[in-house]
């Protein structure tokens, strides 16, 4: 749905902010880039609609090559692709209402079906009772719904997320997140996100990408990419002491074996003992993955190893 | 003087004073937002950047500025006289008046467009407006409390300017004070003259910021 290509972006200062980064975004999926400030994902984000007109590479979303677009194109282009904000940017001038009709008096819609449309997405996001409030009386998960609202009222394919989430509250972050993921399995949507929350990637992405210095360091389905030895993703979600210690192995549960006794199995068949050196278990999209950090003595460590390698379990060390 | 002669005098002063500021605020208005939204708009990094049209713009703006009204008023003369066809009269003062206005207003308006945050304004574009669009349904709306402001402000500094027009027969308020008050030591007239301003300043002020409040949804 989204294909950027051997995307640069240098600044007139010299600054490389996208040092060559490729991204694929599937239909239907919400694709998170996490990543520090400073990492280029909002320059990123920032180059799909084209705000940012990239030095180099190609930007194609839903098979429309946006680089090549002359100004009329671009916006056309532009009002198929929805975008929501840190700060919201809302108007402070006008109501919730006439905020989400801003859209669609840019695309010309006539008055009367521009007013069904506002009550429609107001629904959505459940503001019906704001509609005549103004984005100072909102607080900040309501603005965020006003946000999204507006986003979608043009109907776009893509939603491009810019660090919608890290202006509010855990409380409110996790609602908001459940509200994208619910427009993104009932209208089918897909969203690109920028974060620097972990929390936001562990609880809706499906597909991830991790950022450092202009460059894309690791992309790909979230279970893939926790599944692959060495990943930065799995290190961020589940943050164990580095460098393990000599002798240590790091177990990661991947695929479900997170609630399986496969440790005591272990421990019965193998004679080893198993000294818990940390670890943490995670909820990733409806499936618990876990993360280990053990020390194996006596017995036959390097049979219990592989025994672990049979049952699907992701073995990093000694 | 008795109050029976300086009534109509007050009445005619003050007349010329409301038609001076009156139409210099409308001329003010009318120039100094396009340019005050130019100022904005042709910086580097704002929405159509030429960054030469936004230094000669922000040169001229600058030179208006820096004439003290009264010399900017006989300065110009012969300007005066190319559209008036005099340079004496009401009339010919609202040249220098709305001249000396223009550049002070159209700061005022640049200062307040950027005030419009940088998020906001590429809302608009992503969602695919015009620059044109942006201006006329992000800018201007956002900010026009600040722009109301700005413009009573304005108003209040051309009555000031308006009571030099007296220098050259502009007439008004200011002109009564001088030539009565004091250049014939009639401190009766100035004094009248001095509240009649003092009012005049105040209830426009009060004006202004009522409209502003009325308009500001923060």
């Amino acid at each position: 749905m989204i294909h950027v290509s051997a995307l640069r972006k240098v600044y007139g200062t010299g600054v490389v902010a996208l040092d060559g980064v490729d991204l694929d975004v599937r239909e239907g999926e919400i694709f998170g880039v996490l990543g520090q400030s400073g990492a280029g994902k909002s320059t990123l984000l920032r180059c799909v609609n084209l705000l940012e007109r990239p030095t180099s590479g190609t930007v194609t979303v839903g098979g429309q090559d946006l680089t090549v677009l002359g100004d009329a194109e671009l916006r056309a282009a532009r009002q198929r692709i929805g975008m929501i904000h840190q700060h919201f940017a809302l108007l402070a001038s006008r109501t919730v209402a006439a905020n989400v009709a801003f859209p669609l008096e840019v695309a010309k819609t006539p008055r009367a079906e521009r007013r069904t449309r506002v009550a429609e997405l107001l629904d959505l996001v459940g503001l019906s009772d704001k509609a005549g409030a103004y984005p100072a009386q909102l607080s900040g998960g309501q603005k965020q719904r006003v946000g999204i609202a507006r986003a979608l009222a043009a109907r776009p394919k893509v939603l491009l997320s810019d660090e919608a989430t890290s202006a509010l509250d855990p409380g409110t972050t996790q609602s908001i997140l459940a509200l994208l993921r619910r427009l993104n399995t009932e209208l089918g949507l897909t969203i690109l996100l920028i974060t620097h929350e972990m929390q936001v990637i562990k609880s809706v992405c499906d597909s991830a990408a991790t950022m450092r210095d202009g460059k894309v360091l690791e992309s790909g389905l979230v279970h893939d990419l926790i599944a692959r030895p060495g990943a930065l993703l799995t290190r961020e979600i589940f943050p164990l002491p580095e460098p393990a210690p000599p002798g240590s192995v790091t177990l990661t549960f991947a695929a479900g074996q997170a609630g399986e006794p496969v440790l005591s199995g272990l421990v019965r068949k193998f004679d080893v003992d198993v000294d818990i050196l940390g670890g943490s278990l995670e909820e990733l999209r409806g499936v618990s993955v876990g993360r280990l950090r053990v020390g194996l003595h006596g017995g036959e460590t390097a049979a219990a190893l592989a025994y672990l390698r049979g049952r699907g379990v992701l073995v990093e060390g000694p | 003087m008795t109050f029976e002669e300086l009534l109509p005098i007050l009445g005619q002063a003050t007349a010329e004073t409301a038609q001076m500021v009156f139409w210099s605020t409308l001329l003010t208005a009318l120039l100094g937002l396009p340019i005050g939204v130019l100022l904005v708009t042709t910086d580097r990094g704002g929405l159509a950047p030429l960054p030469k049209v936004k230094a000669v713009l922000g040169a001229v703006v600058n030179v208006g500025r820096s004439l003290p009204f009264i010399v900017l008023m006989v300065a110009i003369l012969p300007f005066t006289r190319l559209l008036t066809g005099t340079t004496i009269g009401t009339v010919a003062a609202i040249v220098p008046l709305t001249l000396g206005a223009v550049p002070f207003y159209a700061r005022l308006v640049e200062t307040a467009l950027r005030g419009v945050g940088r998020e906001v304004v590429e809302a608009a574009q992503a969602m695919g407006a015009r620059r044109v669009t942006v201006v006329t349904k992000v800018l201007l709306p956002e900010t026009l409390p600040e722009l109301v402001a700005g413009l009573t402000v304005t108003v209040v500094a051309l009555i000031s300017y308006s009571a030099m027009a007296g220098a050259i027969g502009g007439g008004g308020l200011g002109d009564l004070a001088i030539r009565y008050g004091y250049q014939r030591f009639d401190t009766g007239v100035m004094v009248v003259t001095v509240v009649l301003l003092i009012l005049l300043v105040q209830l426009i002020q009060i004006l202004g910021d009522a409209i502003a409040r009325r308009l500001a949804h923060r």
